[in-house]
């Protein structure tokens, strides 16, 4: 019998809550032995080509992109984890919902001190994403199965989900688990 | 995949086995010449402007979430700026220690990651081997040892850092003028006991990254290599620091450019270009001027213009490092790696050394001043050199922030490493393959970009390559697996 597989994707986040996710140390090595990772930026898998049991996903949506990876990732998982407070409510990036778009960029490409921009132009080109006015948290773009929260979620979070997952047990994580940062 | 009367578009998309989101966009002509190659970062998230408004005090914690691969680089970053805010110039010598010793613990353990769980599989299966086994996995699955040092080395840099910042990503040691632990006998005792270990794998993967470079010289030379300046802090006496100390720029033949350049007058020596194609912005120096003035920054630069470094292991390596080149500096990119081990073993001298001192114990913890307006702050990351910038108002509130991440400065010259590839690899041949765009993204990874960083303006980094005709038109979307 075939391994189940996990996908991970990293949207508009910090990658941290990947780096809590190889914080398991050595449980990788028996996480591997169970599963087997499909789409992820640990492997070159770059596009869905089965189906996968488990997707994890960092950060919430900033950009038009990020919803098209959500939407497949939804469309590809039989169960999707909404993985930190990014995904789950927006976190940090969600900070800047509160200040008009067009501030935020003329800070970081025409205000800032060390700018250097003589023509005055704000990166657009056909091969960046269009920004969304607001950064969404992903259940606000596709149904999420479950949502663990922490900035990231510690590592014996990621690992008691997981476990419970894949032997197709609750997933009742205790309260120290549970925890926003 | 051909492209007789139309030019071609090639996408890497997402670049994998890199921290963050990115994307490589390659254009060839009728006879499948690369007429350009860029490497683009496409997100955004405009950090510097929605932090303003915010007090002062929550730039190390809030800032760090740019990155959770070197969020202690930020996290300290941001504080030695907020520590000139409280007009703190000096720390205690336990607060000073402390911050030091998480950050040893930070390059080791995002050395350790980026070496063995991204950029070995390249080194040990072969830019073209199957991309299925080509990852973390295989690792785990063909080289079992490897794997467990690997991982086991990770562990012990996010331990230091736990100890030192209470958590392993995103932790809160750092704060304004000082450092809210110290270092108890009993945390002290437990890293003491596996570094022994941790210094002979270090040892070790000096040697790999080492035997690589050489045994696969006549490839390694010229792959995605040029000559650039190198820039970085560098100690009073010309010794690696990566803590703290003076920038300084060297030329692609060692000369100097600018030496001990005061952390607050940054702004006199870099400016960053903008281009309308990649949020991520074109560091230069002033002097030299935008078109001329991009410069590399991380381990490779770094071994480039210090002087020595002064544990002596490193210091060993280093010097035969540097017989490589005859003392010169050294440009080749793939050689990145072998540098990047050098720092790896210093780090763990370093620990080593630190967790003997008695200071780390101290309950002086933190230093005030008189406040001011403005503060800088200079560190070096992982990745290289990184700058944050803060003006804070009468009301504690942060009224302007400027950052420089490491992988910004190396945009250039990753750019510059792509198109040199694609020539190589990709230029006139007649089908694109994966191999040939994997070996695009392995000229990437040899600089550890932190896409993530990048993105603070804030943009993400995943790889993929398209392939566009002459006439602007999509032929070919090389996307892998
Ligand atoms: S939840 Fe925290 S650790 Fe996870 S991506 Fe967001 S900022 Fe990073």
């Amino acid at each position: 019998m075939s391994k189940p597989k996990v996908a991970t994707c990293s949207l508009a986040g910090c990658f941290g809550c990947h780096m809590s996710l190889l914080d398991i140390d050595e449980r990788i090595l028996e996480l591997v032995d169970l599963i087997e990772f499909h789409k992820t930026p640990l492997t070159d898998i770059k596009r869905f080509t089965a189906r996968c049991a488990v997707g994890l996903v960092e950060g919430g949506c900033a950009n038009e992109e990020n919803v098209e990876v959500l939407r497949t990732f939804r469309r590809h998982c039989d169960v999707l984890i909404s993985l930190g407070d990014c995904a789950t409510m927006g976190g940090i990036p969600a900070l800047r919902n509160f200040v008009p778009l067009e501030d935020c960029l003329r800070e970081a490409y025409l205000a800032g001190p060390s700018v250097y921009n003589p023509g005055g132009d704000v990166p657009n080109d056909i091969e960046l994403p269009l920004l969304l006015d607001k950064v969404r948290p992903c259940h606000e773009v596709v149904k999420i199965d479950y949502f663990l929260p922490g900035c990231p979620p510690s590592a014996d979070t990621i690992w008691a989900a997981l476990k419970a997952l894949l032997s197709g047990e609750p997933v009742e994580l205790p309260y120290q688990l549970i925890k926003y940062d | 995949m051909s492209a007789t009367n139309t030019s071609t578009r090639v996408v890497i998309e997402p670049v994998t086995r890199v921290e963050g989101h990115g994307k490589v966009t390659i254009l060839l002509d009728e006879a499948n010449r690369v007429t350009q190659a860029r490497l683009h970062i496409v997100e955004f998230r405009g950090f510097e402007r929605f932090i303003c408004g915010r007090p002062y005090w929550e730039m190390p914690v809030a800032v760090q979430r740019l990155c959770g691969i070197c969020p202690v680089s930020h996290h300290l970053c941001a504080a030695k700026a907020i520590d000139k805010i409280v007009g703190v110039d000096q720390l205690t010598p336990t607060g000073e220690k402390m911050r030091r010793l998480m950050h040893y613990g930070q390059i080791f353990q995002s050395h350790s990651l980026h070496f063995f769980h991204l950029a070995s599989p390249d080194l040990l299966f072969g830019f073209d081997a199957d991309p299925a086994i080509r990852n973390v996995v295989g690792i785990i699955q063909q080289h079992r040892d490897l794997a467990v040092q690997a991982v086991l080395m990770r562990k012990y840099g996010q331990e230091v850092i736990k100890a030192t910042a209470g958590k392993k990503v995103h932790g809160t040691g750092a704060i304004p003028g000082g450092i809210n632990k110290n270092l108890s006998t009993a945390e002290r005792d437990a890293l003491l006991a596996d570094a022994p270990q941790m210094l002979a794998w270090a040892r070790s993967a000096v040697e790999i990254a080492k035997n690589y470079t050489l045994e696969n010289l006549e490839k390694v030379k010229d792959f995605g290599s040029f000559e650039s300046t190198s820039l970085s802090i560098i100690r009073d006496d010309g010794a690696m620091d990566l803590y703290n100390g003076g920038l300084r720029a060297v030329d692609k033949d060692g000369g100097t450019i600018f030496d001990h350049v005061p952390n607050d007058r940054y702004l006199d020596y870099i400016a960053e270009q903008v281009k309308d194609w990649s949020y991520m912005k074109f560091p230069f120096i002033r002097s030299i001027g935008p078109d001329d003035g991009w410069y590399r920054v991380g381990p490779l630069a770094r071994l480039n213009t210090c002087d020595f470094i002064d544990t002596p292991e490193a210091e060993e390596a280093r010097r035969e490092f540097k017989s490589l080149t005859n003392g010169r500096p050294n440009h080749m990119t793939m050689a990145f790696h072998w540098a990047r081990m050098i720092e790896t073993l210093h780090s763990i001298e370093k620990i080593i050394d630190l967790l003997h001192d008695r200071d780390l114990q101290g309950t002086d913890l933190v230093a005030r001043g008189q406040r001011r307006r403005e503060g800088v702050g200079i560190i070096e990351a992982p990745r290289g050199t990184l700058f944050h910038h803060y003006r804070v108002d009468e009301h504690d509130l942060v009224t302007m922030c400027n950052l420089i991440v490491s992988t910004t400065s190396n945009n250039e010259p990753m750019n510059r490493s792509v198109r040199r590839v694609a020539e190589q690899y990709i230029s006139g041949r007649p089908q694109v393959t994966e191999p040939m765009l994997n070996a695009v993204e392995v000229a990437i990874r040899a600089y550890d970009p932190c896409l993530s960083c990048a993105t603070h303006a804030l943009g993400q980094m995943p790889l993929e390559i398209e392939l566009i005709g002459p006439d602007g038109g999509l032929i070919d979307r090389g996307s892998k697996g």
